[in-house]
């Protein structure tokens, strides 16, 4: 489709042409009626669409949308303040456990090495793990959408 | 480096705040043009305020808000449609009555059925030509304004708003003709 009759048309449906404009496009039309159906169908869907809006909801709604953002913010907030406690609380529990059977003079030696041993690779587990976490969120998940 | 900033200042939290109250409804009607439902343009039009607010440290402030946001918004959006295909869709459209309350019942019925039809084949639209159709003919954006959010020249928001349209005029087909 010609670009030039594509501009004159969208101007004309939104009554922006010059009266040039007018002119050059009614000579289109002349030339091509192929152009002048086109016009028309353009024209005539526009009409429709003119007679239509997006459902507007009601003002209580935009009250409750704004009390039901505030909220979720906060809750963001409330996440992370209990993911760090928790972390804080469990990994000093953990330390204290730990240090506490290490220093137990009655554990076999062997037995001793065994838990240090799991407790350091578990502490490495997650740290690789929320080192990937983090390394991933640092990448725009959306990079790859095609539109 | 975690880009994410979830504690703004006072300051920012307050210039936000009043940035989502500007443009809600903006984003909820931009999203229900997308989406075709009420409740899932409510989700994702806050969602995308909150993953807004996470990069807001980030936010050019010489550059306009929405244009910045509705990037986040739309990509949830089309994320959301690619991954529910068989969602839901409630009415998104409303007849608009400009006529005396006194209108018959056959009109009334007429109207219904030619919303209930433009919502139906507005849907079986691609995206992104529902998209363009949404910003220009119901949220009477500009020419110039489309192609800021959409990141492509006035020419081709023209074209492409051209070949929405008639995309759209095929499926509607001889209604009201």
């Amino acid at each position: 489709m010609n670009e030039r009759f594509i501009i004159l048309l969208e101007k004309n449906l939104n009554n922006e042409s010059t009266p040039e404009e007018e002119v050059e496009l009614n000579r289109l039309f002349e030339e091509n009626p192929e152009l002048k159906a086109e016009f028309d169908e353009q024209k005539h869907i526009k009409g429709i669409i003119t007679k239509m809006s997006l459902k507007n909801p009601s003002n209580e709604f935009w009250d409750f949308y704004w009390e039901k953002f505030s909220n979720k913010i906060e809750r963001a907030f409330a996440w992370i303040a209990i993911l760090i406690g928790a972390l804080i609380v469990s990994g000093f529990a953990i330390y204290h456990a730990v240090s506490e059977f290490l220093a137990d003079t009655s554990t076999p030696f062997f037995l001793k090495i065994g838990i240090a041993l799991l407790t350091l690779g578990i502490i490495v587990l997650l740290l690789s793990v929320l080192r990937e976490k983090l390394t991933i969120k640092k990448r725009d998940k959306y990079r790859e959408i095609q539109r | 480096m975690i880009k994410e900033k979830i504690i703004l200042s006072k300051s920012q939290k307050e210039e936000y705040s009043l940035l989502v109250k500007e443009n809600m409804k903006r984003a909820y009607f931009s999203a229900l043009g997308l989406l075709g439902s009420h409740d899932e343009a409510m989700e994702l039009s806050q969602e995308a305020f909150i993953r807004a607010y996470r990069h807001y440290h980030n936010f050019d402030k010489t550059k306009k808000f929405f244009t910045w946001y509705y990037k986040i918004l739309r990509n949830l959006c089309l994320n959301y449609i690619r991954d529910k295909k068989n969602r839901k869709e409630s009415s998104f459209i409303d007849y608009i009555d400009t006529a005396d309350s006194d209108r018959n019942a056959e009109e009334q019925i007429e109207n219904d059925e030619l919303k209930n039809l433009l919502e139906e084949k507005m849907m079986e639209l691609a995206v992104e030509d529902r998209e363009i159709i949404i910003l220009k003919e119901f949220e009477n954006r500009s020419y110039k304004e489309i192609s800021e959010l959409l990141k492509i020249p006035v020419g081709t928001v023209m074209s492409r708003l051209f070949y929405a349209r008639k995309k759209l005029a095929r499926k509607v087909g001889d209604y009201t003709k």
